[in-house]
């Protein structure tokens, strides 16, 4: 049992980490109780990937401190290690070696007997539906088969912290409602989690609190309800099929909403948020659309997103491609510690 | 689904392991890291290839083809000259495999999933060297082999054709400590064997290995002759064929040189992995 059995899993105090002049971590602070979720949402290069190297014991911070079980992550790392699971952004495994050999190597070097480690690996095979492929290379297995073997490796020394970096990423819609089963079934566990994601319905679907970090600092925290209050309200949405009349869709709609309205230029799909104005605002947007001449598909009132929060927070989509200055005034920082971020993956 | 990981841990974390088990751990972390080295290399004929057909076919290429135009002064003629340095060379080139290994598995996350876990922290690169050695070891007596078939034979002695062994298989290690260094350090597979060509193989070629260095321009001569390769495969081929060929030279100057490379490159190496990212 851990000595701090009352404290938080996770606890972060002014956590800075800096990669030359490119600043990662600008002073992050959190707090993880045990057997919740936590989902840290951000885009690329906002620093998710550095807060879980760090509390992983992979890299030093430059300032502040991170426990994990009461654990120091630069003082006791050794500890710490033994209390936690990684699973980071690829398929960690070795794809020459079966699925169980993979596992049976882990419970190994976890220190288990050989035939503790045989038992662990069927066990986890069975549980993530890989008992039928046990005995294949890892490398035929589908997209979504190895990210559950990796899953599974970072299952083997029964952590009680588990670290999920952008665990559904780059995996396709079902892979990844799968993905989403098997995590939920984690926590019912007692697991603690921590669990970046850049997708805001992952967040959205798996976690109590989150946190959103944009440039290395924690712009809002609560759970997703309460981010959802800070749009405060309803939100329009509907899609202009022409796209040249978008920037007059975004006029039309400027007047009815409480905030300023949002054009995705590539989907087409424009969104207002319009506070507790609900269904007279949607009278005013048909009416704004019809006179402006703009034509639409889909116009409904909806609750809003995470997307809307994000939108909300930043002023700029979550998920919006990151180079070549696509973003307002964010174009020099924010190159370099993307790159620092997929070096470090 | 039942529950999938039961909270209780299988070790308790806040108990710091003796420096007995310490001990035993990195031991028995290293062996479980190389057999999964040796696993992978099995699994994969490309590997095999590679260490083992590439140098068989470098035998028979300079024993039949180049051979023959390159007079040389040693006694049983060129294929005597030739193999010490084939099989110099072999260990060197196994060490691409060194490199590329600890390239994917940093780029694959599999170096940040070992570093997050509770075992000893120098199984990773200890258990990689012992894997790549008894690799190269195994390439190296099956080169022997080969070489016997077409012509070659050891003339001084059992304990001479062993320290030969010794001498090539530690050459190799202290290679693979660089390759460890640049592999780790550049992370990427395509970069890392690109930069593995770039260095070994003038290494290589320009010394004592196929030609005799007396064949070649001077001033190419000057780099040939103090080089690590060319001092450690004539000490190979002193050790293996004898007959009065200058054996202590040799032997000082690569021991000097492989001891230098381990005092620099290990270090790097080390650092390298504890960095890693």
């Amino acid at each position: 049992m851990a000595h701090n059995s009352g404290g938080p899993a996770i606890l972060v105090e002014g956590l800075t980490k800096s990669f030359g002049n490119v600043h990662a971590l600008r002073g992050i602070d959190l707090a993880v109780p045990r057997g919740t979720v936590l989902g840290v949402l951000g885009p690329n290069g906002a620093g998710k990937t550095t807060a879980v190297r760090i509390l992983t014991t992979l890299l030093e911070p430059d300032g502040g401190r991170a426990l994990v079980e009461g654990y120091d992550v630069v003082k006791q790392a050794a500890a710490v290690r033994r209390s936690i699971g990684l699973a980071g952004q690829s398929a960690a495994i070795q794809e020459e070696l079966t699925g169980r050999e993979n596992l049976e190597i882990i419970g190994r070097l976890y220190h288990l007997k050989w035939p503790e480690a045989r038992t662990r690996a069927s066990e986890l095979l069975e549980q993530f539906g890989l008992s039928d492929a046990a005995d294949r290379a890892a490398k035929t297995y589908s997209g979504g088969m190895q990210r559950r073997l990796d899953l599974a490796a970072s299952l083997v020394g029964r952590p009680r912290v588990l670290f999920l970096d952008e665990p559904t990423t780059g995996l396709d819609p079902r892979s990844r409602l799968g993905m989403w089963e098997i995590i939920r079934s984690l926590v019912a566990s007692g697991t603690t989690l921590l669990l970046t994601t850049q997708y805001l319905d992952e967040a959205d679907e798996l976690a109590d609190e989150i946190v959103v970090i944009d440039h290395g600092k924690v712009i809002a925290a609560g759970t997703s309800e309460d981010l959802k209050g800070k749009v405060g309200g309803d939100v329009i949405e509907f899609t202009v099929p022409d796209r040249t009349l978008i920037t007059n869709a975004l006029a039309a709609t400027a007047r009815i909403g409480e905030g300023e309205p949002h054009a995705d230029p590539e989907t087409g799909v424009v969104s207002a948020p319009v506070g507790g104005r609900g269904s007279d605002a949607l009278v005013d947007a048909v009416r704004a659309l019809d006179a402006a001449g703009i034509q639409t598909r889909g116009l409904a009132l909806r609750r809003p997103s995470l997307d809307d929060v994000f939108l909300a927070l930043t002023g700029h989509a979550a998920e919006e491609e990151e180079p070549a200055g696509r973003r307002r005034g964010r174009k020099k920082k924010d190159s370099s510690p993307m790159d620092s971020e997929r070096t470090a993956s | 689904m039942t529950a999938i990981a039961t909270p209780a841990s299988a070790m308790p974390a806040d108990i710091e392991p003796g420096l007995g088990t310490r001990i035993s751990w990195a031991v028995s972390d290293t062996l479980t890291i190389t057999r999964r080295n040796l696993l992978v290399w099995i699994r994969v004929p490309a590997y095999i290839v590679f260490t083992v057909v590439q140098p068989v076919m470098f035998v028979l290429l300079f024993r039949y083809v180049f051979g023959g135009a390159i007079p040389v002064q040693v006694q049983g003629g060129y294929v005597n000259f030739l193999m010490p340095g084939i099989i110099g060379q072999t260990a060197a080139f196994a060490t691409f495999g060194t490199a590329i290994a600890l390239a994917q598995e940093l780029k694959k996350g599999v170096i940040d999933r070992l570093r997050s876990m509770p075992m000893a922290r120098s199984a990773v690169l200890a258990g990689r060297l012992v894997a790549d050695t008894s690799r190269m070891l195994i390439t190296i007596l099956i080169i022997v082999g080969v070489g016997y078939a077409v012509g070659f034979r050891f003339s001084n002695g059992v304990g001479g054709a062993i320290a030969m062994v010794v001498l090539a298989t530690v050459f190799g290690i202290a290679i693979c400590c660089v390759a460890a260094w640049t592999g780790l350090a550049i992370g990427d597979e395509e970069s890392v064997q690109a930069f593995g060509m770039i260095w070994l193989f003038p290494l290589t070629f320009v010394s004592s290995a196929f030609v005799p260095i007396q064949s070649m321009p001077g001033w190419l001569q000057a780099f040939a002759k103090n080089q690590p390769v060319t001092n450690v495969i004539d000490a190979m081929r002193s050790l293996a064929l004898g007959h009065g060929l200058p054996l202590e030279t040799n032997l000082l100057k690569s021991i000097a040189w492989l001891g230098g490379i381990f005092i620099v490159f290990l270090p790097l190496a080390v650092r390298a992995y504890r960095r890693a990212s």
